[in-house]
């Protein structure tokens, strides 16, 4: 049976949704990664499997309205959950110190608003190719989109690339507090494995940042393009 | 050792509040929290001036009673105990020691430190018990628990219900304080029958109450006397999502 109506009120319910749909993207940001790596391939793989992914519509446009609506669910739920929480506490303390917490974990909306911004503008400059159309309209010999030279011109602007560089650090700041969080949130977590989880968390969303960022540094040092 | 006290003053429910600040003279390093509060109040009472209100009962830190937010510390800076087992010694002499009332919507100023925190009796109310017979007391060992089960249930039965897990989250969230009454039946045979609907209807009765949501930052374990573990956390969110599939909450009859 489907919970009702009630679930969504209720605060666990929220959580559940959010660390969920949290979840759900950080499967995308893993899978996306992985294609982006392909660049230390050549121009050929890379622009292969960007040829690929647009060859069935029905697929692509899917699984982009599947994360478009994780993206939505995470943010309701967390805005309301923020909302709800400050509403908690109308009175604050004179001296509130803190002794477990981290600061991702207290960051947790600045760091999605963040998220948010760059998401904006990377959907713009990579997949709408609206913000920076110079670099991005290119194709290549075989007539197909040159997704290898969009990323290659781009990121030898260097604004560009720091500005990538800053989005990532966000999304992985995110992540830091979010993978372990997410499974405490969903019932995941024993004794033992709460702090496997949050340790997991944390190494995963450095190696995230570490795989991010390495394609602007190669770009910009010289050693792809 | 001396120490100047800046105490949150309010005469009652409506009034505003305030910090005044006090100075405790010759206090023994030996004294607990409580004890330097008796010690201040005594010269209070003699000048004329309204004694501090605080809670307290057993002043051996088991009752719950005590409840109050010292140096930014829910029950002070020392881990696992409440305020009445932390002693002045842990103090730097001269230091300036800031005393307020637990902050939440859920738990109401009534007086200086005093909150009212029926809201916790009312989670309880809404299924923190077993429904059976009463009577003489049964023989141990008729209903078997293996050990671990036994010490888990304990581990979290050890909760006082201070408040010291909502006073010291950042979203004044009462998880762990509901986590624990949870667990405790749900590690035991008596638990069972009734495991869902306590589930369901407990954190329906906390989201009424107006306590925050927990977004998992283990403030609450560190500053709980009791050292109650944020397993107990995930304990409740894994009953709850089981529950929910079979289930709705006793008050919510529509959708």
């Amino acid at each position: 049976m489907v919970p009702g109506l009630w679930f969504l009120r209720s605060s666990i319910g929220k959580k559940a949704l959010m660390a969920a749909s949290g979840l759900v993207l950080v499967g995308f940001v893993m899978a996306h990664l992985a294609g982006n790596l392909l660049i230390y391939g050549g121009p050929s793989a890379l622009n292969a499997y960007a040829e690929k992914l647009r060859h069935v519509p029905a697929l692509l446009w899917g699984a982009r309205l599947f994360l478009l609506a994780a993206v939505a669910v995470h943010i309701a739920t967390s805005v309301q959950l923020a909302i709800e929480n400050r509403r908690a506490r109308p009175q604050r303390y004179r001296l509130q110190r803190s002794a477990e917490t981290t600061l991702a974990a207290r960051t947790m909306l600045l760091s999605g608003f963040l998220v948010l911004a760059y998401l904006v503008y990377h959907l713009l400059h990579f997949t709408f190719r609206t913000a920076h159309p110079e670099f991005s309209r290119a194709t290549d010999a075989l007539g197909r989109h040159d997704v290898y030279a969009m990323v290659v011109l781009s990121f030898q602007q260097p604004p560009i690339a720091f500005a990538y560089v800053l989005g990532m650090a966000a999304v992985c700041f995110h992540l830091n507090h979010g993978i372990g969080s997410a499974a405490q949130t969903l019932g995941l977590t024993h004794e033992r494995t709460i702090r496997l989880w949050a340790l997991a968390g944390r190494l995963l969303s450095f190696a995230l940042f570490i795989g991010y960022v390495s394609i602007p540094l190669a770009i910009l040092l010289g050693l792809v393009g | 050792m001396n120490f100047t006290l800046r105490v949150w003053r309010q005469k009652n429910a409506a009034d505003a509040g305030r910090f005044e600040m006090y100075e405790a003279k010759d206090v023994s390093p030996d004294l607990s929290a409580l004890e330097m509060l008796d010690l201040v109040n005594d010269e209070l009472q003699r000048r004329g001036v309204d004694p501090i209100a605080f809670d307290h009962d057993c002043r051996e830190g088991i009752c719950g009673s005590c409840a109050m937010m010292i140096n930014g510390f829910a029950h002070g800076p020392q881990p696992a105990v409440a305020a009445c087992q932390l002693y002045m010694r842990h103090f730097k002499d001269g230091e300036t020691i800031t005393i307020e009332p637990w902050r939440a919507r859920a738990f109401p100023v009534i007086k200086d430190l005093v909150v009212d925190r029926s809201a916790f009796d009312r989670i309880i109310e809404a299924g923190g018990y077993i429904s059976v017979d009463t009577g003489g007391a049964p023989e141990a060992n008729s209903i078997p628990v293996p050990k671990r089960d036994a010490e888990e249930a304990m581990d979290a039965a050890a909760c006082i219900g201070c408040g010291a897990c909502v006073a010291a989250c950042p979203n004044a969230s009462a998880m762990l304080f509901v986590a624990a009454k949870i667990s405790h039946l749900a590690k035991l045979p008596q638990g069972q029958a009734e495991r869902a609907r306590r589930v369901l209807d407990m954190v329906e009765r906390m989201d009424q109450e107006g306590f925050g949501h927990c977004t998992n930052h283990y403030e609450c374990m560190a500053a709980c006397p009791k050292s109650i573990h944020v397993q107990f956390i995930a304990q409740l969110n894994r009953d709850y999502l089981r529950a929910a599939r079979t289930r709705r909450p006793s008050g919510c009859k529509s959708d």
